[in-house]
């Protein structure tokens, strides 16, 4: 082994820099400046300091919530932008190479797929959950603040990966999915699949501590009377997420190491030969994959029934009908994994049995949504930006919920598995269940996290442009599916697809479009952010106990711990006069110092992943010495936390209680003019 | 938005329209794709039961309870009505059990292990994947073709297949099911093609750079015809051995292992004689000195 | 008294209480999780079982004896952690708790020096990870379940300097701050003896199916 094996393993100038193609250069240059231009920035505006101690090495669920949704957001783009290369790559290419090379193509839809699921899906509705959860149990912060930082390290590590991986060398080919034999030696000898299994697990780690931390932190640090019947049903949905995290990202570790181990110690798991068997690994990786599927969707429900609650501006109809429907999907989504290979060969009956249990899922699905439309019924609604998301959502919904079923025929399912039917299918069910859900998040509780409310044009521009975007793009999908054009080709041979797949590109940019009105609607919301202040906290006459704080909410959360004695406490407060007391007296509060573990952690998986994939041994140790050091180190610290003496916090509390009283209570016509400063006025409606 | 399902119920007549000949379910070339789409349109009708009151529901309610001029009547507390769960639940679980009981009645029928009915004996074809082309070895004929499937019209055909490469998953929409070809294992398909006419097949699972590329004509003629392909093969005297198994199993495209039989590319690539045995061989080599050989899932 | 089973801080005040209730309960929930990891390691040796690929099979390769040396090497680990359990309640003074401690590690040691000699003759019969797909299965199993223990000897050497450093007695400290850097030290000691109990279970099911499965089938 010479030195420069020894330095870069495999790295070399020619395996790494993506000069493979033009467009692959441009990306690549792309995010280099995007990069350049960040520091450049935070140098320029002497930022790095405040970003490191407030930021980064901040153990406050609220600022961890608020990072992840940032890491979600720039994923979305890249991944959007992805998605519109490959629409307009099938535009052009019938019977016709394109414009797009074989491999590359296969790269983005990895990527496309990988990042949407690993990391914008899940930082998503991780960050959400992370806000809105504590505040809405009425805790102080989740019960392990710490291990909150390090999932987020572990997350932004293996989202550094792929960005890395757009630069040096090549992503892998085999979908995000990551099928073997086809992600073995044998036929993938590059980097590629290396890249992709440390991304991965990675990212599993972090979500499998991240379950962990929110089970732990619902079952253990609700207020004094929050029964887990009387949690908002958000709470609910994050519970349920946070088991199947638990439980279902245990498989996904054991089949990338196992991957892993085939493919750098010559284990024979799953590849031809030697003793291997491919079925094993579509197995594992369904066994996670398809609580995946609910651990992605279960949030955005939780989301939607917040949403349809409060801007009926009525209790939620039938909640215990929810709560069981809920742990009913739950429970069923770790017995359907099968259908996700019908056609394997397996018997006729084992196939009927796997069918009908995912129909079964459809039973309890169905009842939300009727539940949903009965909270409308008998209801004030207003069309605020998250309802019209949720209203969107539902029509949307059940028309992917029924081509689910289709799906779950296994009958159907060998005419269908494996074309574009199936993708317009799992698009259909995440873009308006999970990615409306999670925007409607966003325009939901900004102002509770920064303290003015987003605009709400530009709130419903993005709703028009990803919705018609979605319609356009995903619909003819599912003819194509019909017409037999398989997933994943960069090419194709029957005139009969043509047509679709034009207007499946016009609807790819549409939703670049979308992908853009997002970035306006943030940027205009925060250029006129004087106009829409909501010190007062409660800008949509809300229900439960989140809004009965300021916004953006004190760093303890609760300056007086509530006392609950029903479901959307904050509104029995309200309409009771019970809301906005003084409290008789303050207690001292210990909150959690920062903390450089989860960063160090971060920097750590990165230099290991990046390590094991180019064979540098040594890099790869050093990130494993550091994780491990950094742990024991931290062990030793004495002080790890910080106390707001009683005192502050009554000075703080009562200042805020001062400028409440200065406020106009605002009636909901008044919901989105600047004369709504978060005070609601208390009729009920 | 409201327009959505009309979107998938036209689909069907739409697409049947403007399917090409030969493609697809939508224009059934057999008896299974015919099942299937059938057992489509009754799903979907079934499903319209719970879908098409939500489309009804959704603007109706909105509308009638906006808070601006809204004509309902404002109940902040109705929660819960007992008599309303029984068709919230109802519904749905009766839907379900219908078509649970269909799957479970149907799913029989449209297994793809199931041998079919027809005239005569099934026809055999052993299916090895390769990267990226098929090659089909007509056992009891002694004749194989890469890229090129002839059957006879209505004949039940016995597909066995695996695979010397990827995992690949063999599919011709207009005749019916797919069904995976593994590495060291066998899996089997049967389908029946009722008229005459050109077909396409292909693999479904994404195996590499030249995935797009791995198609299949699939020409289903009468009897006559078959019989006339046989000789064909037999005419083109070329013998699948050891060696030119080497050759053909060589990761490339159809057209590549075309030009290495010396063929141009729209040229027949076909064998006259097959050694006995290749197809076992091809699947026993990944099993060396194990006991039992292992199948793919029911053949287990 | 303690309000959380298994827990027992019997003189600790409300505060370590306070804190040792999620964090145990959050234990019990991420080794809940890893038993999640093993069972499926389990089920891929399972459906491994006899795909030797023309290699060498367990009754070549597995040996009875080690084996039961390292069973009795990690459960007498576990009794002799048992004792530093005790000793810490019973307040019996640090010098036991690291005597006891020092036994549990010495113990885990033995246990992956055997381990690791297995292995290597393993190796050294033509039964590496790459043989067959039963061996790579083999590896996988028994192999996480040694970096397992690996990280348990390391995590007991941890905790027998934070014994020094930070005491594991209240007495052993005059100011509260310090009383609870010591409660702590005692909750992260219940917490490793969940973990190392945990892996002698673990391991349990490995010599059954693995090795005693192996040689008599």
């Amino acid at each position: 082994m010479t030195l420069n094996d020894w330095l870069f393993g495999r790295l070399t100038v020619q395996a790494a820099l993506p000069f493979y193609s033009a467009i692959a250069t441009a990306a690549a240059s792309i995010v280099v400046v995007g990069a350049l231009a960040v520091v450049v920035l935070l140098t320029k505006f002497r930022l790095w300091r405040p970003l490191w101690s407030e930021w980064l090495t901040s153990l406050d669920h609220k600022r961890i919530g608020i990072m992840y949704v940032v890491l979600a957001l720039v994923m979305l783009s890249r991944a959007v932008v992805e998605a519109v290369m490959m629409r307009a790559q099938q535009a052009v290419s019938y019977d016709s190479p394109g414009y797009l090379p074989a491999d590359h193509f296969a790269q983005l839809f990895t990527t496309h797929g990988t990042i949407m699921i690993f990391f914008m899906a899940m930082p998503f509705l991780t960050g959400i959950i992370n806000y809105a959860m504590p505040l809405q149990i009425g805790a102080r912060d989740v019960s392990f603040p710490l291990l909150n930082s390090v999932s987020l390290g572990l997350t932004a590590a293996g989202a550094a990966l792929m960005m890395i991986s757009l630069c040096i060398g090549r992503f892998s080919t085999g979908g995000w999915s990551g099928y073997p034999p086809f992600t073995e030696l044998a036929f993938s000898p590059d980097v590629g699949p290396d890249y992709w299994i440390w991304a991965v697990t990675l990212s599993s780690i972090g979500s499998t501590l991240t379950g962990i931390n929110f089970a732990v932190t619902i079952y253990k640090e609700r207020a004094p009377g929050m029964h887990l019947f009387r949690m908002p049903l958000f709470c609910w949905t994050a519970l349920c997420t946070s088991i199947l995290m638990i439980f279902a990202m245990p498989p996904l570790t054991v089949a990338t190491a196992l991957l892993a181990l085939d493919r750098y110690a010559g284990a024979h798991f799953f590849t031809n030969g030697g003793g291997g068997d491919v079925m094993n690994y579509i197995n594992l990786f369904w066994l996670f994959g398809h609580p995946e599927v609910y651990i992605l969707i279960l949030p955005a429900f939780g989301v939607y029934s917040e949403v349809f609650s409060t801007f009926s501006a009525k209790a939620l109809y039938g909640y215990r009908s929810l709560v069981y429907a809920t742990m009913a999907i739950a429970v069923l989504s770790f017995t359907v994994w099968l259908h996700h290979f019908f056609t394997m060969g397996q018997g006729a009956n084992v196939n009927a049995v796997f069918g009908i249990a995912t129909m079964l899922i459809g039973i309890p699905t169905g009842v939300k949504i009727y539940d949903w439309l009965l909270t409308m019924f008998r209801g004030r609604i207003r069309f605020a930006v998250p309802l019209l998301f949720a209203l969107g959502f539902i029509l949307m919904f059940a028309i992917g919920g029924m081509t689910g079923i289709i799906l779950a025929n296994p009958g159907i399912d060998y005419q269908v598995h494996n074309t574009v039917f199936l993708v317009a299918h799992f698009h259909n069910v995440l873009i308006p269940g999970l990615l409306f859900g999670m925007l409607a998040a966003v325009q939901y509780w900004f102002p509770k996290a920064f303290g003015f409310r987003l605009n709400e044009k530009w709130g419903r521009t993005v709703f028009v442009l990803w919705t018609a975007g979605f319609l356009f793009a995903f619909m003819p999908l599912y003819a194509l599916g019909l017409l037999g054009l398989p997933r994943r080709t960069v090419e194709y041979f029957q005139g009969a697809y043509r047509p679709w797949t034009l207007i499946a590109a016009f609807g790819a940019l549409l939703l670049l479009l979308g992908l853009f009105a997002v970035g306006a609607w943030l940027f205009v919301s925060v250029r006129q952010r004087d106009d829409n202040r909501v010190p007062a906290g409660d800008p949509w006459n809300g229900r439960t106990l989140e809004w009965s704080m300021s916004a953006p909410p004190p760093e303890y959360n609760f300056a007086v711990r509530p006392r609950v004695t029903g479901r959307d406490q904050f509104m029995r407060d309200k309409l009771g006069g019970m809301a906005y007391l003084r409290p008789d007296e303050y207690e001292d509060i210990e909150i959690p110092l920062g903390s450089a573990v989860g960063p160090l952690l971060g920097i750590a998986g990165i230099l290991c992943g990046f390590g094991l994939t180019w064979h540098i041994w040594w890099m790869a140790a050093g990130g494993l010495l550091l994780s491990i050091g950094t742990v024991i180190a931290r062990s030793f610290v004495r002080e790890t936390t910080r106390i707001v003496p009683a005192g502050e916090v009554r000075l703080q509390h009562e200042a805020w209680l001062g400028r409440l009283a200065m406020e106009r209570p605002a009636s909901r016509d008044q919901e989105i003019a600047p004369s709504n400063r978060g005070l609601a006025l208390a009729d009920g409606s | 938005m409201a327009a959505a399902p009309f979107w998938f119920a036209l689909l069907l007549v739409v697409l049947s329209g403007c399917a090409q000949t030969g493609s697809s379910m939508l224009h059934p070339w057999g008896m299974v794709a015919a099942a299937q789409r059938d057992w489509l349109v009754i799903a979907v009708a079934l499903m319209m039961i719970v879908v098409l009151p939500v489309f009804v529901m959704v603007p109706l309610f909105a509308w009638r309870y906006r808070r601006r001029g809204g004509r309902g009547v404002y109940r902040p507390n109705w929660t819960y009505a007992r008599v309303l769960e029984y068709p919230i639940w109802g519904v749905p679980v009766l839907i379900v059990a219908a078509l649970a009981v269909m799957v479970a009645t149907r799913e029989t029928d449209l297994d793809p292990y199931r041998p079919l009915p027809g005239a005569g004996a099934p026809l055999e074809i052993d299916v090895v994947a390769l990267d990226w082309k098929f090659l089909f070895i007509y056992p009891k004929e002694h004749v194989a073709s890469v890229g090129l499937l002839a059957i006879p019209r209505g004949r039940p055909v016995s597909f066995h297949l695996t695979s010397d490469a990827t995992m690949q998953s063999f599919f011709i929409p207009a005749l019916g099911s797919q069904i995976y070809a593994m590495a060291g294992m066998e899996t089997q398909l049967h389908l029946r093609a009722d008229r005459d006419g050109v077909l396409d097949g292909e693999n479904t699972q994404y195996n590499g750079a030249d995935f797009q590329n791995e198609h299949v004509r699939v020409e289903v003629v009468p009897d006559a015809s078959f019989a006339r392909f046989l000789a064909e093969c037999r005419v083109a005297g070329r013998v699948l051995d050891p060696s030119s198994y080497r050759m053909l199993a060589v990761r490339d495209t159809l057209v590549k292992a075309k030009a290495a039989f010396g063929l141009p590319p729209d040229g027949r690539l076909l064998f006259g004689d097959v050694q006995p045995g290749l197809f076992a061989s091809i699947i026993a080599k990944y099993h060396p000195g194990d006991r039992t050989m292992r199948m793919a899932g029911q053949a287990e | 008294m303690s309000r959380h089973p298994g827990l027992n801080l019997a003189h600790a005040d409300e505060k370590a209480h306070a804190e040792a209730e999620p964090l145990l309960f959050g234990f019990w929930v991420f080794l809940m999780s890893d038993l999640v990891l093993f069972a499926l390691l389990f089920a891929t040796y399972a459906t491994m079982m006899g795909v030797t690929a023309g290699g060498p099979g367990p009754k070549q390769l597995f040996e009875l004896g080690p084996a039961a040396i390292e069973t009795a090497a990690l459960l007498c680990s576990s009794l002799a952690y048992g004792m530093a359990t005790l000793v810490m309640k019973y307040e019996r003074g640090r010098v036991w708790l690291l005597f006891w401690l020092g036994a549990a590690l010495l113990l885990g040691l033995v246990f992956l020096c055997f381990e690791i000699d297995d292995f290597v003759g393993m190796f050294a019969k033509g039964g590496g990870i790459g043989r067959s797909g039963q061996l790579s299965a083999f590896f996988a199993l028994v192999g996480t379940h040694g970096l397992h223990v690996t990280f348990g000897c390391l995590w007991i050497v941890v905790m027998m300097i934070q014994v020094l450093v930070f005491g594991a007695e209240r007495r052993d400290n005059k100011t509260e701050r310090e009383r609870l850097l010591a409660d702590r030290v005692q909750t992260r000691i219940l917490r490793l003896g969940l973990f190392w109990h945990f892996l002698d279970i673990v391991w349990i099911g490995i010599f059954s199916v693995v090795y005693l499965q192996g040689l008599t089938a």
